[in-house]
């Protein structure tokens, strides 16, 4: 088994507003016996800035890869967001030679150097491949037996397939997978992959809220309890936007969005308040209830 | 006028007729220049991108295709100021699923970038930008939070090393098309 020892690669988002996912996970890969060694000085992925300027993304994220180099570690991300443009930026610079010179001709401005000995890697990728299913079944004390979930694992985990080479894109099974682990049962629903739309709602909030509707009506029809999620921006959108979505729309919903992380810990036996259960925007009592019965 | 009528008078309005005047016939190398849009060339607009994109579902002009065959055609000046550009997601459906492999998010982003570089970019980049310039983070955390940290248990979040982003943001050009923008 390779050392469970990460760089954690912390990005915006989480510690902005989603910081249950950060909680959460910290709990839960500390049982695992996951060793997080913090990342100074990091900075945004760069994620934000491709759309207007390719470059400072690829820099941007060229001078978190050097960091993580720095320290001979490899990078777990947390959000989808973080680990497609880092991972990306990583592949293409170890793959690119031209490429790697530009980025290596501006990094040494600022006295680094891109070598390429590092890997970047999701939470996800750290639980299904590092640690393994049995291993997380065995720390599983409280089965969730009684709980019926859905999945949204989100596109940056996933696509580009060629570039991520992980799951399969249009029938993704890792988090499925992740979630019986837990003992809770995972339902299917039509439209599992698609996008939750949160990159465009600083441009147009209209059509992520619909297509959120969207999504919520469908865990909605097939008498889903929760649905899980492996991304801050994901989660912002579903749990975050749900009051303005019933609003919108005028259409309840009522949908709790949990964090893989946080069904995990429940199943660990941690209590609501370890997990951050309660920042959550949408009610998961309903949840806890069910969870209590197990007990 | 008969709702039938109607549309098909809206649907030849909408169907403008395009000169030879308004296209760029290099336009199409131009962005094949740009990492990632290198197989504009490719696409024989068989519109696989826009059945299966999320945004068009529910977007009214948002059309994958669209853009790529304005790109081909070289209709520059339109394109380019066209704000439907800034509604692609990065779902990356289209990349994963178009037979030619053109690689049509990739496309729009290059598009995109040279946009921002001969025109202007939305206002929420500008703050993003801001953002990363001034805190390292693409948002502004607010204090409150970061002491909230403490009482969760959680480690102080890292402070960015702003220096060597400002100087970044400098040698990449970037900053200048910042500038450039606030004049």
């Amino acid at each position: 088994m390779p050392e469970l020892k990460y760089l954690l690669f912390m990005g915006c988002v989480i510690p902005y507003r989603i910081s249950s996912y950060e909680i959460s996970t910290r709990k839960v890969l500390d049982k695992l016996g996951v060793e997080l060694v913090e990342m100074p000085e990091f900075n945004c992925c760069g994620l934000p800035l491709d759309p207007v300027n390719h470059d400072m993304m690829v820099t941007l994220a060229a001078r978190n890869l050097c960091l993580a180099e720095q320290r001979n570690l490899n990078i777990m991300t947390l959000c989808n967001g973080c680990f497609g443009t880092l991972n990306h930026v990583n592949k293409e610079l170890k793959e690119d030679k031209k490429l790697k010179e530009k980025a290596n001709e501006y990094l040494k401005e600022i006295g680094m150097e891109f070598r390429g000995t590092t890997t970047v890697k999701h939470l996800m990728h750290v639980l299904a491949e590092d640690i393994g299913f049995e291993k997380i079944k065995e720390k599983v004390q409280k089965p969730l037996t009684h709980l019926r979930v859905a999945q949204h694992t989100g596109c940056h985990v996933i696509r580009p397939g060629k570039v991520v080479g992980f799951d399969d894109p249009e029938n993704p099974t890792t988090l499925k997978n992740l979630i019986k682990a837990t003992g809770a049962k995972c339902l299917d629903y039509m439209d599992e992959t698609e996008c939750c739309g949160a990159p465009i709602i600083g441009v147009n909030a209209e059509i992520p809220l619909q297509l959120a509707r969207e999504k919520l009506s469908n865990v909605r029809a097939v008498g889903a309890q929760a649905l899980i999620t492996v991304c801050p921006f994901c989660h912002m959108m579903y749990d975050l936007n749900q009051p303005r979505i019933e609003k919108t729309f005028n259409e309840q919903f009522g949908i709790p969005i949990l964090h893989y992380t946080q069904l995990l810990g429940l199943a660990m036996g941690f209590s609501s308040d370890e997990l951050g259960l309660e920042q959550l925007r949408v009610d998961a009592s309903k949840i806890l209830a069910e969870v209590i019965v197990e007990k | 006028m008969p709702e039938t009528e109607k549309e098909e008078a809206k649907e030849t309005a909408q169907r403008a007729v395009l000169k030879t005047a308004d296209m760029d016939p290099k336009f199409k190398y131009e962005i094949s220049k740009i990492p990632g849009a290198e197989k504009v060339m490719l696409c024989f607009q068989c519109g696989t991108c826009t059945a299966d994109c999320p945004i068009a579902r529910f977007s009214d002009f948002y059309r994958p295709r669209k853009l790529v065959r304005m790109t081909q055609l070289g209709l520059k000046k339109k394109l380019l100021s066209n704000d439907v550009i800034w509604l692609c997601s990065t779902c990356f459906t289209c990349v994963d699923r178009c037979p030619q492999d053109v690689g049509i998010a990739n496309i729009v982003r290059a598009i995109r970038n040279l946009s921002v570089k001969e025109r202007d970019m939305p206002i929420v980049f500008k703050e993003l930008a801001s953002n990363i310039l001034k805190t390292g983070y693409a948002y502004m955390i607010p204090e409150l939070r970061l002491k909230k940290r403490e009482e969760q248990g959680l480690p102080t979040l890292p402070k960015a090393n702003l220096e060597s982003i400002a100087k970044l943001f400098g040698i990449t050009g970037f900053s200048k098309t910042l500038e450039k923008e606030r004049t």
